[in-house]
């Protein structure tokens, strides 16, 4: 399958981000991880749980870009989604402006918080999910002004500020990490097809602890026909990660 | 009918500089605009804003009246970065607790409740507690860890617009989300709620989420929360919010947006106009 694009090598990855994770929210805050998120639902892991991204649980695939389905399963306002989150059953995947070797992540401003060079969001609920529950992170340009060695505003809690964090992937362009090398640090876990493991040191600003690295798993026959005909026929993702 | 019938200019004229303001809806959601521009109209200042915020938190701030900011985001949601609130941050001298938006309700409840504090493990660990050092922590009296007290934020006054109230004060939201309305209200001094309709029949029971010993005010605002949203009364106006962000990057342009729309004597004509204006340039 020569012709399988990288934004749905990406997708793969964050679908594979979900699996194990049964009957909770999954909230992806971007495309490429909606689109793995439904994946993730369709094929192995069919219990979890996807918001319309207004106030409502949705059963059924729909694409990106489309209608949500009609059938609902529960009313999830945002004063719900407060309480699931401190109730653990989410694993978000969110984006992130700036990350650090210990998963540290900035949403906030670019630049000393008092007066900032550029002001961002603000922290939203990082600070809260990342001390709650799962928390995967997407970046869709991997580089060194994201890879950064320290963050200008820790919003989501990184693994050395001395409270337990259940940080689970990091997935960019051009591969997956998580957070168990040396003491909590970045580790390299896969490079897509097409990217060296010095491609992705020198996009990042700090050392990645490098071991055992794969190729990103590639998607199967279905998952591609999910893919191209259900979950994204507008071809959405690659709006998000353009094909090299 | 005895009740609380107001205008927005009476809700201001109770309204005093210095005030800790509530403002409810979330980003770019029901906000109660026509309150927030008759405060850009009045001579109010210094004032300290509690908001999920959106261009609520934006026209205050460009039009210098706020001198404290507590939130734990600010955006229009279809375009994510307020570029008002952005330009009073990069100035500097606008004093901020940034908190978590879990952190925001927390206080709200604690408020409406009459506690000094709520506890939570939202915010530990992240910078949330280095750039707010009024921020305390509490040891579990159980024998867990340490979590962080939330504290009380006590509201003089919040200002919220529901899509139906009666003119007693209580209201029903009719859309997805009632977000926080209510809890700014209970943690307020006094609370002021627009609306789209007074009725006498406020329908379905479960809507009714706002009470009237909870509301001091009450005004009959239709397309008050223009041009946030309002479903199912209305979708946000996508392109006039477009407009304003663009006018908010550029002084010659904000200068004529402030006199075409907020000094114009009738808002909801000037908007008119300009769709239609804009309407005819398409065509």
């Amino acid at each position: 399958m020569s012709d399988v694009t990288r934004a749905e090598v990406c997708a793969i990855a964050c679908a594979e981000a979900f699996r194990g994770d049964g009957e909770i929210l999954a909230s992806p805050m971007a495309l490429v991880p909606s689109l793995g998120a439904r994946l993730a639902r369709e094929t192995f892991e069919p219990d979890l749980l996807l918001s319309d991204g207004e106030a409502t649980f949705v059963a059924g695939p729909w694409p990106l870009g489309g209608k949500p389905p009609a059938t609902t399963e529960a009313w999830i306002p945002y004063r719900s989604i407060f309480d699931l989150v401190w109730n653990g059953a989410r694993h978000v995947m969110m984006g992130a402006s700036q990350i650090d070797r210990h998963g540290n992540q900035n949403i906030s401003c670019i630049g000393p918080f008092q007066q900032p060079k550029n002001q961002l969001l603000g922290v939203r609920g990082a600070p809260g999910n990342t001390v709650s529950h799962p928390t995967s992170y997407w970046v869709p340009n991997h580089s060194t002004r994201v890879f950064v060695e320290k963050v200008d505003m820790v919003s989501g809690v990184g693994t050395d500020r001395g409270v337990e964090v259940p940080l689970r992937r990091v997935i960019t362009n051009l591969g997956v990490f998580d957070l168990a090398g040396p003491d909590g640090t970045m580790r390299l876990l896969s490079v897509h097809p097409g990217v060296s493991v010095e491609e992705v040191q020198a996009a990042t600003g700090f050392d990645l602890h490098v071991d055992d690295v794969v190729e990103s798993r590639l998607p199967t026959d279905e998952e591609l026909r999910l893919i191209r005909d259900v979950l994204d026929p507008k071809n959405l993702r690659d709006k998000e990660v353009p094909p090299e | 009918m005895t009740g609380k019938l107001m205008t927005e200019e009476q809700v201001v004229a109770e309204l005093r500089s210095g005030m800790t303001l509530g403002i409810g809806g979330w980003g770019s959601r029901r906000k109660p605009m026509s309150m927030v521009r008759a405060i850009l109209r009045s001579d109010l200042r210094d004032l300290t804003v509690v908001s999920y915020g959106g261009p609520d938190v934006g026209l205050l701030c460009a039009a210098g009246k706020v001198k404290k900011l507590v939130y734990g985001f600010v955006s229009l949601d279809s375009i994510p970065l307020e570029p008002h609130f952005q330009n009073a941050r990069k100035a500097g001298g606008l004093e901020v607790q940034e908190w978590d938006e879990g952190m925001v309700q927390w206080g709200l409840y604690a408020a409406s409740l009459r506690l000094p504090f709520l506890p939570t493990r939202a915010g530990l660990g992240s910078d949330v507690v280095t750039y707010d050092p009024s921020l305390r922590t509490v040891s579990d009296p159980y024998g867990g860890g340490d979590l962080l007290a939330v504290p009380a934020l006590h509201l003089d006054a919040a200002l919220v617009h529901l899509n139906i109230a009666d003119a007693r004060g209580n209201a029903a939201f009719l859309g997805p989300d009632l977000y926080f309305d209510d809890l700014f209200c209970q943690a307020a001094e006094k609370a002021y709620l627009s609306c789209e309709r007074i009725v006498d029949d406020l329908g379905e029971l479960t809507r009714r989420r706002i009470a009237r010993w909870m509301v001091a005010g009450v005004v009959e605002a239709p397309g008050g929360a223009h041009f946030t949203s309002c479903v199912p009364d209305y979708d946000r106006d996508e392109p006039f919010q477009k407009e304003y962000a663009t006018a908010a990057k550029d002084p010659a342009l904000w200068a004529a947006f402030e006199e075409r729309f907020l000094k114009a004597p009738d808002y909801a004509a000037a908007v008119k106009a300009w769709h239609e204006e804009r309407k005819a340039q398409a065509s």
